[in-house]
This record gives C-alpha cells, sequence and structure tokens, in this order.
C-alpha cells in the first residue's frame, strides 16, 4: 500500500467536509481497491413495484424507522428508485430488488421486533411470484433482498438461494447467509457532521466507550450480556486512568470520540453496533470485541489493518495489549481512518453521493456477477420448499 | 431482538427451575408425605431462604459443586467465581448451548459465560507510562499536520538585569519559552553587563540563548528604566542584524505573562503584527481604564474600562486603529522610580504587543518592504524609540493577530522590589542564617549574641516566642494590594537584626 501524501480522492460536492490536508493512505481490500469503484454500468437492478402496503404504509404508521439503526432498507429503496443503474426493462436486469420494509416494526422503546418479518417476506414473494416470472426463472438466485436483523431461528427458506444485504455478521451463526453483503448500521450523517470538532484539537483521551455494561433489565446477573465481555471491560478497567468508559449519556459523545485515540466496539446483544460506524467518521481506532463478527464490506476495506481486533478472552489483558501497540502501526492506522473514502463507505448520506454505502453495496453486487449459468433453472424444476418452516410463518400477511 | 433473546433465555431459566423442582411436585401430588419428601421440602425451603439472603441462585452453585462439567465455560466460572463476589459467579446448570449444528460447531457459545477478572484489575504504571507516550506522539503528529505548516524560528528578546525580583520574572519567561514548540533563540540582554548571575540562571533553560551586556546600571526611576528598556531591544535588534537571524522576532520582556497560542499565532505575521497586551496594573479602586481611539487626534471617546492594548480593526478585519490606555489621569498616582507602591502603567503602546519578520532589519535583502524605515534612521542621536512602530514608515501595513486583535494573548506587568532590597546571590543561603528565633522546645540562650543591626527593617516577633514558634527568618510584610510591591524578603549575608523583649 503506498502512501498518498494529500491524496485527492476527488469527491464531488461531499456534504461531508472532510479535512483533506491530512496524508492518508489507499485502503486496498482483499478485492483490491474497490472503494472508489463506481458502480454505475456495471449492473443493473430491477425494482418490483410492490403495493405500498409493504412498504410505504409501514412507513406512515411508524416514522421512526427512519432514523434506528436499520434505517438502511428504507433510504436503499429511495436510492434505487432514482439511480442511474435502476432499469425498467427487467429482461437486462442482473438483480431484482424487492422493497419489503421488515424492520419497521418497533417496539415503544424502538426496539425492532422480529416476529411478523417472516410472514410479511413469505407474502412479498408470493406476489412476485406470480406477478413477475423472474423468481420461478432462478428461485431468487438473482434477486436480493435488505434482510436487516436477525432471525433468530434462522433465514427463511424461500430466501435460500437468494442473495441477502444484511447488517448483521457473525461468522457460523444461523442468521448469517454465505455470500451476504455486509453493510453498517445506519448512523445519521447530519447529526455526525454537525459534531465535528477541528481536527487540530489534540486527541488526549487513551480509550473511549460509551454504554452499558449490564444489561439491568434482561440480565441482570451478567454474564449473558455480551457474553460477559462488557462486564469484564467494566471490572477490570473502571479505576484505570486511561479508559474513560461509563454508562453515562452525555452530549458531547461525538466529541469526545473524536478526542480519543481508541474507541471500543465490543459486542452487545448482537457483535455489531453503530459504535464502529461512529469510530471511523470521528478517527477514532475502533477496538473490536467480538468473536467471529464478519464487518461491513469485508472484501472491501482491510479490517485487520484499520481496527485492532481484540478476543473475548483477552479482554482482561486489553490495557497490555492497546499500549503495546507499536507507534507506527496506530500512525499508520489513524492516516488510514483519515481516508475520506473510507468514512464515506460507512455513511447512508441523503441524496446519495459517490462511494457512500449505497454505491459500495451495488459494488458488492457488482463482484458476484456474472450469475453462474446453473442458477437458471429448467421450467417447471423447484428447489424452494414452500411449506418449510414453523407453522406461524405460512399464515397469510 | 434484544427482548426475543431475552424472553427466550427466561423461558429457559424456568425450565430448568421446573425440572429441578419436579421431583418435589411429583411426589407432593401423592397423599403420602414420606420422610423423603419432607427432607426435600425443608432443603427446598433452606435453600430458598439461603437464596433470599444471598440474592442469587445458590442452586446453581450447588449444582455447579455436585455436577461440576468439565467444559470451557465453567472453567472460566471458576476463575471468576474465586475472584469476585458478584452473583456472577456459579455457573449455571446445563449451561444452554445454541451451537448451530449446520456449520459444523462455532467457537462462540450463546449461554451463561464468567466474567473474566484478572487477579490484580489496577492500572500497571509501567503501561500508563507508554500509554502517555502514544497519546504524545499522536498529538505531536496531529500538530504537524494541522497546525502551522513551516514553522519558523522564534527569536526572543528579554532585556533584564540583576536584582531581587529578576529570578521570579526571568523563571517564569523562560518556563514559557521552554514550552514553545518552535525553534527558539533567546536574546538576553543585560543593563549594567552580562553576569554571571543571570547566564547561570538563563542556562538552566536549555535554550539556544545569545547573553549580552549593554550599557550601564538600569536607572532608578521608571521612566529612565523605559527608555532604557527600549535602547536595549534595539540593541537586540542590532545583534539580529549583524548575525542575520533568521525568524520571527518578538519581545518578550521578563515581567510579562506569555499563553502558549501566542507563539502559534505570530507564526501567522508575515512583516510586523501586532496582538493584544491585557495590561495588569494592579487593583485599585480608581482605576478607570479607557479606551482612546487616536485616529482622530484630540477626539478623546472614553468607553467602558479594557486593560487591553493592541489592534483595532473594523468589521470587515481590517486594522483601523489602535487600542491604548489614556495615562493621564493616572499620573500622578502612578509610581515613579523602581520599588514605589504605587502602581506602574505602561506607555501608549509596549513593544511586547508587537512582532517582527527578522529580515526587516536586515542589510541588503530585496525584497524588504517599501514602507520599512532604514535601519540607520531608527534610534539615531538616542531619540527614544517607543514602539517597533517607529521602524516602519506607514503604520496602516501592521497585520493584526490574535483573530484581529480580539484575543488576549500575552499581559503586561511591572512589579519591582525597592531598588535597594537584598538578596542572597543566586538565591543559594549562603554562609547560614543565624537563627533568630528558634525551633519550639530549644531553651532559649540566656543572653543573645549581640548582632549588628542593619540599616533594613526587619520585623521580627517582639514577644515571647515560645509561645508563638515560627519559622526562623523574617516575616513579610504584605501590602494590603496583592499585585502591588510587596517588601522583600530580606535575608542578608550578614545576619539580620533582631529585637527582643527581653532588651
Amino acid at each position: 500500500m503506498t502512501k498518498d501524501f494529500g491524496a485527492d480522492l476527488v469527491g464531488p460536492r461531499s456534504a461531508f467536509k472532510f479535512h483533506r490536508t491530512q496524508p492518508t493512505e489507499r485502503i486496498s481490500g482483499s478485492a483490491g481497491d474497490v472503494l472508489e469503484d463506481d458502480p454505475v454500468g456495471r449492473l443493473k437492478v430491477f425494482v418490483y413495484e410492490l403495493p405500498s402496503k409493504y412498504n410505504k404504509k409501514i412507513l406512515q404508521k411508524d416514522p421512526r424507522c427512519l432514523t434506528h439503526m436499520f434505517a438502511a432498507e428504507i433510504y436503499m429503496h429511495r436510492f434505487l428508485l432514482s439511480s442511474p443503474v435502476r432499469t425498467l426493462n427487467p429482461e437486462e436486469a442482473d438483480w431484482f430488488y424487492t422493497p419489503v420494509y421488515t424492520t419497521c416494526d418497533l417496539t415503544p422503546n424502538g426496539l425492532p421486533l422480529p416476529f411478523k418479518s417472516p410472514r410479511m417476506m413469505r407474502s412479498a414473494i408470493q406476489l412476485i411470484s406470480s406477478n413477475w416470472p423472474y423468481w420461478n426463472r432462478t428461485e431468487g438466485a438473482d434477486h436480493f433482498f435488505i434482510e436487516e436483523k436477525a432471525i433468530d431461528r434462522g433465514i427463511l427458506p424461500l430466501l435460500q438461494r437468494a442473495t441477502l444485504v444484511q447488517t448483521f455478521g457473525q461468522r457460523n451463526h444461523v442468521c448469517l447467509k454465505d455470500g451476504s453483503v455486509i453493510i453498517p448500521p445506519y448512523a445519521p450523517p447530519q447529526k455526525m457532521q454537525a459534531h465535528l470538532i477541528p481536527p487540530s484539537t489534540p486527541r488526549s483521551i487513551f480509550v473511549y466507550f460509551r454504554g452499558l455494561f449490564y444489561d439491568v433489565g434482561n440480565d441482570p446477573e451478567g454474564g449473558y450480556y455480551a457474553r460477559g465481555a462488557r462486564a469484564s471491560v467494566w471490572e477490570n478497567f473502571k479505576d484505570n486512568p486511561l479508559f474513560d468508559i461509563s454508562t453515562e449519556h452525555p452530549t458531547t459523545y461525538y466529541e469526545d470520540m473524536q478526542r480519543a485515540v481508541f474507541c471500543l466496539c465490543p459486542l452487545g446483544w448482537a457483535p455489531w453496533s453503530p459504535r464502529l460506524v461512529e469510530a471511523v467518521i470521528f478517527g477514532c481506532i475502533p477496538v473490536i470485541i467480538a468473536d467471529d463478527i464478519v464487518l461491513p464490506f469485508a472484501d472491501a476495506i482491510p479490517w485487520e489493518d484499520i481496527g485492532v481486533f481484540v478476543a473475548e478472552k483477552d479482554v482482561p489483558k486489553l490495557d497490555t495489549i492497546l499500549t503495546s501497540i507499536p507507534i507506527n502501526e496506530i500512525l499508520r492506522k489513524q492516516r488510514l481512518l483519515a481516508n475520506p473514502s473510507m468514512k464515506q463507505a460507512m455513511l447512508f448520506p441523503q441524496p446519495a453521493q459517490s462511494r457512500d454505502a449505497f454505491h459500495q453495496i451495488l459494488n458488492g453486487l457488482a463482484r458476484k456477477l456474472p450469475h453462474d449459468k446453473n442458477v437458471y433453472l429448467n421450467p417447471g424444476e423447484k428447489i424452494l420448499n414452500w411449506t418449510a418452516g414453523p407453522v406461524g410463518d405460512l399464515k397469510p400477511w | 431482538m434484544k427482548q426475543l433473546t431475552a424472553l427466550q433465555q427466561q423461558g429457559r431459566r424456568s425450565n430448568s427451575f421446573r425440572n429441578a423442582s419436579s421431583p418435589l411436585d411429583a411426589t407432593v401430588d401423592g397423599a403420602i408425605k414420606s420422610p423423603a419428601t419432607i427432607f426435600w421440602l425443608i432443603l427446598h425451603g433452606l435453600c430458598c431462604l439461603i437464596s433470599l439472603v444471598l440474592g442469587f441462585r445458590f442452586s446453581r452453585l450447588v449444582f455447579f459443586l455436585l455436577f461440576s462439567t468439565s467444559s470451557s465455560p465453567s472453567a472460566t466460572n471458576i476463575y471468576s467465581a474465586l475472584q469476585t463476589t458478584l452473583p456472577s459467579s456459579g455457573a449455571a446448570s446445563p449451561p444452554e448451548r445454541n451451537v448451530s449444528a449446520a456449520a459444523g460447531g462455532s467457537r462462540v457459545v450463546v449461554g451463561r459465560h464468567g466474567i473474566l477478572i484478572r487477579p490484580w484489575p489496577h492500572p500497571d504504571p509501567a503501561e500508563v507510562m507508554k500509554a502517555h507516550g502514544i497519546i504524545e506522539r499522536v498529538q505531536t503528529e496531529q500538530r504537524s499536520q494541522y497546525g502551522v505548516k513551516n514553522p519558523r524560528t522564534v527569536i526572543a528578546i528579554t532585556p533584564t538585569y540583576v536584582r531581587t525580583f529578576q529570578t521570579p520574572h526571568l523563571t517564569g519567561v523562560m518556563h514559557s519559552l521552554m514550552n514553545v514548540p518552535y525553534d527558539l533563540i533567546w536574546i538576553v540582554v543585560e543593563a549594567g553587563g552580562a553576569t554571571n548571575e543571570t547566564s547561570s540562571l538563563i542556562a538552566k533553560s536549555g535554550l539556544k540563548n545569545i547573553h549580552i551586556g549593554f550599557g550601564g546600571k538600569m536607572p532608578f526611576l521608571w521612566e529612565d528604566r523605559h527608555k532604557l528598556e527600549s535602547r536595549m531591544r534595539l540593541h537586540a535588534l542590532r545583534i539580529v542584524r549583524e548575525k542575520r537571524l533568521d525568524g520571527i522576532v518578538m519581545f518578550a520582556d521578563d515581567s510579562n505573562m506569555h499563553s502558549l497560542e501566542l507563539f502559534d499565532e505570530i507564526q501567522n505575521v508575515k512583516w510586523v503584527g501586532a496582538v493584544s497586551v491585557g495590561i495588569l496594573v494592579g487593583g485599585s479602586e480608581e482605576t478607570e481604564l479607557t479606551i482612546v481611539q487616536t485616529d482622530d487626534i484630540g477626539k478623546d471617546e472614553k468607553k467602558s474600562q479594557v486593560p487591553v492594548q493592541g489592534p483595532a480593526c473594523n468589521s470587515s478585519n481590517h486594522l483601523v486603529g489602535w487600542h491604548t490606555f489614556n495615562t493621564l489621569p493616572f499620573v500622578e498616582r502612578s509610581a515613579r522610580y523602581i520599588g514605589d507602591r504605587a502602581f506602574v502603567l505602561p506607555r501608549k503602546l509596549e513593544w511586547a504587543g508587537f512582532v517582527l519578520n527578522s529580515r526587516l532589519v536586515w542589510e541588503d535583502t530585496e525584497d524588504k518592504p517599501v514602507w520599512v524605515k532604514e535601519w540607520e534612521e531608527v534610534g539615531r542621536d538616542d531619540e527614544d524609540v517607543e514602539s517597533p512602530l517607529s521602524l516602519v514608515k506607514d503604520t496602516s501595513v501592521v497585520e493584526p493577530l490574535g483573530s484581529c486583535g480580539r484575543k488576549v494573548l500575552l499581559w503586561w506587568l511591572r512589579v519591582e522590589a525597592r531598588a535597594d532590597s537584598k538578596f542572597p546571590a543566586r538565591w543559594i543561603i549562603d554562609p547560614p542564617l543565624e537563627i533568630t528565633v528558634p525551633a519550639k522546645r530549644t531553651p532559649w540562650p540566656d543572653a543573645p549574641p549581640e548582632l549588628p543591626s542593619s540599616a533594613e527593617k526587619v520585623i521580627i516577633m517582639p514577644e515571647n516566642t515560645e509561645k508563638r514558634p515560627t519559622k526562623s527568618g523574617s516575616r513579610k510584610k504584605r501590602s494590603s494590594r496583592s499585585k502591588r510591591k510587596r517588601s522583600a524578603k530580606v535575608l542578608d549575608e550578614h545576619v539580620s537584626a533582631r529585637h527582643t523583649g527581653d532588651n
């Protein structure tokens, strides 16, 4: 990876004013320098016209869906409707998109409930398979869905052949499908932009974290939440002056992250969290404590070089680990984080900008092209079992 | 999702509890109460009571001890159980495993995990030091990227002379300059010739310095002192010219206080810059300090008191005038001579508020701007050069720094001891002082030794000192105003006079 001093990666009218005077490094993932690829011209997406009960009406019922972590499905739909990759001719489409807002079912506290989404999805698939021939042509192998959160019982059997664009990334978990495109959780770009502080502010906090250590409501004794890792962080480092950790909700949360060298991103009930996105935007090196996590756009972004990975069993040694990282490594990670294309790839800005997360999703889908010849089934051939799954899922929605 | 898993886990927990108590239920259903059932009932009740008291599931601990498995979660649980009294101890009865069999078993086990705590969960000092080193390095990197791009050398000019207050004043300036993150050359001009006293003091700084003497002794009157200081500064500029020192010249008077932002700000100067100087003239009831706009000569607009000297800008950040003091009303009350108890007033615009590009005083540079006077004209015939503005023909070219004079970056102060006050050379007490007041329990000597009384006023306890022990030495007499002069702590090399009540 060559050092590109003052690399002026052209980002037109970037709503995010990144400070370009800092020397940055090019980001090369295992797929190469793909963060800057432009998906336009590399793939064509056809968007199914579903009745509004699958999308618009749900959003009208609960507008909070636009700001929670899984809001990407809504913004992706809007992005695709006006994107140049969209085609109105399904015959030439490479990928088919079904706009179903399955995560928009929130509790009064704002947490998503997973109960109705299998039935909703199933009903949508029945609709598209009966009104258009493209589902049956491949049994969904060239369709993709934004399936944000985990359904504990596993992926809907009907989606076995489809590609999922998911926030959930945990290896060897029932909810992670092979070949899924993992995306970052949604974090509001305007809010983060509003809290930027001058980059010359010296970073004086060594390790920063704000959040729960014990989930008192659901797991009062500890040991289940975060597999005990967060509680371990608290017990080991609560009186360590290098670790600025607490459960408070300060109003200066974003500003504090910009004054910190390391930001902890431990797992909670799920392995990922918006903290990763926030850490990347604010230039704080993410310390990821989640075994088996799969990070977003893992083939485009070399997370090993950018963040620090700590095994959950090594949490008591966290201070030793962090202080023994050579200083050149740390400076290199900060240079990589300062790269504007890195930050841009984590965001879902409105309106969409080049190289943002929407484009990275399309890049990811484009990298899976062309489809293998044998996804096209012979007429009459059936692979999916339409009656699989719990009985409750088979009820119409 | 959180709630779903929570619900499931609660379900599982209640299941296991029910399982544990099901043998009980089965037997209770039967009408016969065998001794076994009674025993189980009592044991169950006992366990419940213990759980209530301890606050956690006692049954789990029992099961763990009885049926300990060798799976890794329980191994870690032993670790935490030994270390902490938190209710997190005790491995579960069968830890629920939700391994997805499809993927061939993962390393991660869903279920109850122990909370790993190391034996000494406190910071290790070596690591704390390393972390601070890392932070230091990161900040240096930040500074080099977002701070000043091509930092120029700072040339600080300090006129000084040996007197009681020299050490505290000069130490303050020295420490400020030592913290400047740029290259620095310190030119110390000493009135009355360079002395070892001063050079030993400034040698402690480790800074690159040029120590020169100039002229005769520092005069007694403030008026004359100001003039001599100006000449000393010009002499330093002569040095800059002769040696062709390259950088930014700033005037660090030895009693002033400088903020570190000042040094960052002056890097922006092109030729001549001005900053706002806070004027500390000691609290007095009547210090009504007014701003006078000297644009229109003769027109005084008295506005609210702001003790600042510096450039004044209009809304488009162009220099339009200067804030100064109108010191005329205070002149009668101000100090005349060094050591006077009254406050010392500054001149119209102090040297300290200006910075120069050192090339202005070089000879034979092509790109000197046209508005700078020739060096030979300045200070000719010993005329008093009041401020560096005399170096330029047209004062409108001065660049206002510190967001156009809105930020006060340094403070001007003049505090001196009485001119005849004495202090031990280099503040080292040698030979040791005579004890004027012995320690509490020492018996008072019968006959006090004859001591020559010096001309100094030394205030000592007149009474029997057994009752009121104080430190040996004289007591300082504080004036009522903190910023005013204090009478120097007089420590004679000889012996201090003593009055006792006996004589």
